[in-house]
């Protein structure tokens, strides 16, 4: 069994840095006091910000962060557990560091608790980026943030209304197959472009649900895998990254470039190409982001994924057998949606998917934003 | 304007100069002394070499749609303009900024991505102007 012993003297601290000023700082905000440790321990680890591809904060959130900062780390750790988080984040930047997943990692804090700059105010948040620079302009919720990008790639790929509906309509139909499922009665391209619109281009029926619900998991080491009633299903690679929080500030609204990141450090872990994939479960908080997704894994070019939806290969029978659930569009979306998507993966390697079970299911993928695109993580889970 | 019922930003000290220039009816950004680079929204350094040499400017104004949405739903002072343009804008020194396109039809027929737009200053209460775009007009 693995033993924390050898991770003993594996990892050290080689930049360190306070702020320059402390006590009573009223002209420097929350965000501000986070950065200028970042720039002034990079600089006594005679380093450069772009060198760093781990991060860890609390508090603040590690994607505000990122977005401040201008880095797009392929580790977070947002871990917040009151003031000796910072603790914890180091022990978990030595696992990370030892396995791979990041070389050098920058953990921040930063915080107004006297003066108050930059924590919010009144009017939930309208002190920090988002609230002075997106909440002005009439944004409510995913369905006007989550959608955003959408009509850069419909005009520099030509996507249409049509093929981003038929999204919902395959999903649908492995819906149909499953009881759980909320939503089950068949629909059609043209009821989704029928449906009530919501924020253009998204009609009702692109939108996801709003329900209640809850998931988990248990893990353990190889050495005891076996010591269990159901048989093992194996992690083989993970990743992640992020890069912004507020949706206007993603760098490429026509491709999810950090998705991108998250696949290739999934792939490289994992030590398969894509075609050793029997099964996804692309989070859909909206039938633009398993769109969004499949690009940003390479699973095809970017821009095809429209004509690739459109010709229902990931329906039932299609050759490409994603959101086997339901999805968050038709079977339950309790908020974060991303643990639905794992439990499917697990139940379809473990078999037990019943009448919607894909027949030879070995290695399955799952990817899932968090916020407007903000987190890209991607899991490769297998039976075998 | 006292009866302005929507969001307003609260500025903080990293940012207070954008908002006084709106203020002003001027688009005040950031520019990167070392890597020249606008850049958007205010902060200390600049975001893409993280050099701390950076100076205030005030731009053009124009810019392009770089994506948007038209909002159907919505609630409070906003629930009674819908539907309505929510944009991402491509300023000509190159930042993005998260904004309204008004005066032209909120339909994507007359919304259109790339579309050259210009700034208008929107002075919702006595000391918040919004920095909304409107098509470039003649
Ligand atoms: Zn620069």
């Amino acid at each position: 069994m693995p033993d924390s012993r050898a991770l003993s003297h594996k990892v050290a601290i080689v930049g360190a840095a306070e702020t320059e000023g402390l006590g009573k700082l009223p002209d420097t905000s929350m965000l501000e006091l986070h950065a200028e440790s970042a720039l002034r321990a990079v600089a006594d680890a005679g380093l450069q910000m772009s060198d760093i591809d781990g991060f860890a904060t609390a508090g603040a959130s590690p994607a505000q962060l990122t977005e401040y900062l201008g880095i797009a780390p392929r580790w977070v750790d947002g871990t917040s557990l009151g003031g000796g988080s910072f603790l914890a984040h180091v022990g978990h930047a030595v696992a990370a560091i030892t396995a791979g997943y990041a070389d050098t990692v920058l953990i921040t804090h930063g915080e107004s608790g006297r003066s108050r700059v930059g924590v919010g105010g009144g009017g939930g948040g309208s002190a920090t980026p988002g609230g002075q620079f997106e909440g002005p302009f009439g944004l409510f919720g995913p369905p006007s943030t989550f959608s955003i990008p959408v009509a850069r790639h419909m005009k520099d790929f030509g996507t249409t209304e049509e093929q981003i509906a038929a999204v919902s309509v395959a999903t649908r139909q492995w819906a149909e197959k499953n009881p759980r499922a909320m939503m089950r009665d068949p629909i059609t391209v043209q009821d989704v472009l029928d449906s009530r619109m919501v924020c253009w281009p998204f009609h009702l029926l692109n939108c996801c649900l709003v329900t209640d619900g809850g998931g988990a998991l248990v893990l353990v080491s190889e050495e005891r895998a076996d010591d269990f009633p159901k048989k093992p299903i194996w992690v083989l690679g993970r990743g992640e990254a992020t890069q912004h929080t507020n949706v206007s500030m993603m760098r490429d609204f026509a491709f999810w470039d950090h998705g991108a990141l998250s696949g290739r450090e999934a792939f490289h872990m994992a030590d398969v190409d894509h075609s050793a994939i029997d099964h996804a479960m692309f989070y859909d908080a909206f039938s633009h982001t398993p769109m969004y997704a499949l690009e940003a894994l390479g699973f095809v070019e970017k821009g095809e994924s429209g004509p690739f939806f459109a010709e229902m290969r990931t329906a039932p029978g299609g050759d490409f057998p994603m959101n086997t659930n339901g999805g968050g569009l038709s079977y339950t979306h309790t908020g974060m949606y991303g643990m639905f998507a794992i439990q499917e993966s697990v139940a379809q390697l473990r078999g037990e998917s019943g009448d919607r079970q894909v027949d030879g299911v070995e290695t399955g993928i799952v990817h899932a934003p968090g916020g407007m695109f903000s987190l890209a993580a991607t899991l490769i889970l297998g039976n075998q | 304007m006292a009866d302005y019922n929507k969001p307003l930003p609260m500025p903080t000290p990293e940012t207070q100069e954008f908002w006084d220039g709106l203020k002003r009816e001027e688009l005040r950004i950031q520019q990167c002394q070392d890597c020249n680079q606008h850049y958007f929204y205010p902060r200390s350094f600049c975001p893409h070499c993280h050099s701390t040499n950076v100076e205030w400017t005030t731009v053009s104004g124009k810019g392009t749609v770089e994506t948007f949405v038209i909002n159907h739903r919505a609630m409070g002072g906003w629930a009674e303009e819908v539907p309505y343009v929510v944009a991402v804008v491509s300023l000509e020194e190159g930042p993005r900024m998260l904004t309204n396109i008004i005066n032209i039809e909120p339909d994507p027929e007359h919304v259109q991505v790339d579309m050259p737009v210009e700034i208008v200053y929107d002075a919702v209460t006595d000391e918040i102007t919004l920095a909304k775009f409107q098509p470039v007009t003649g």
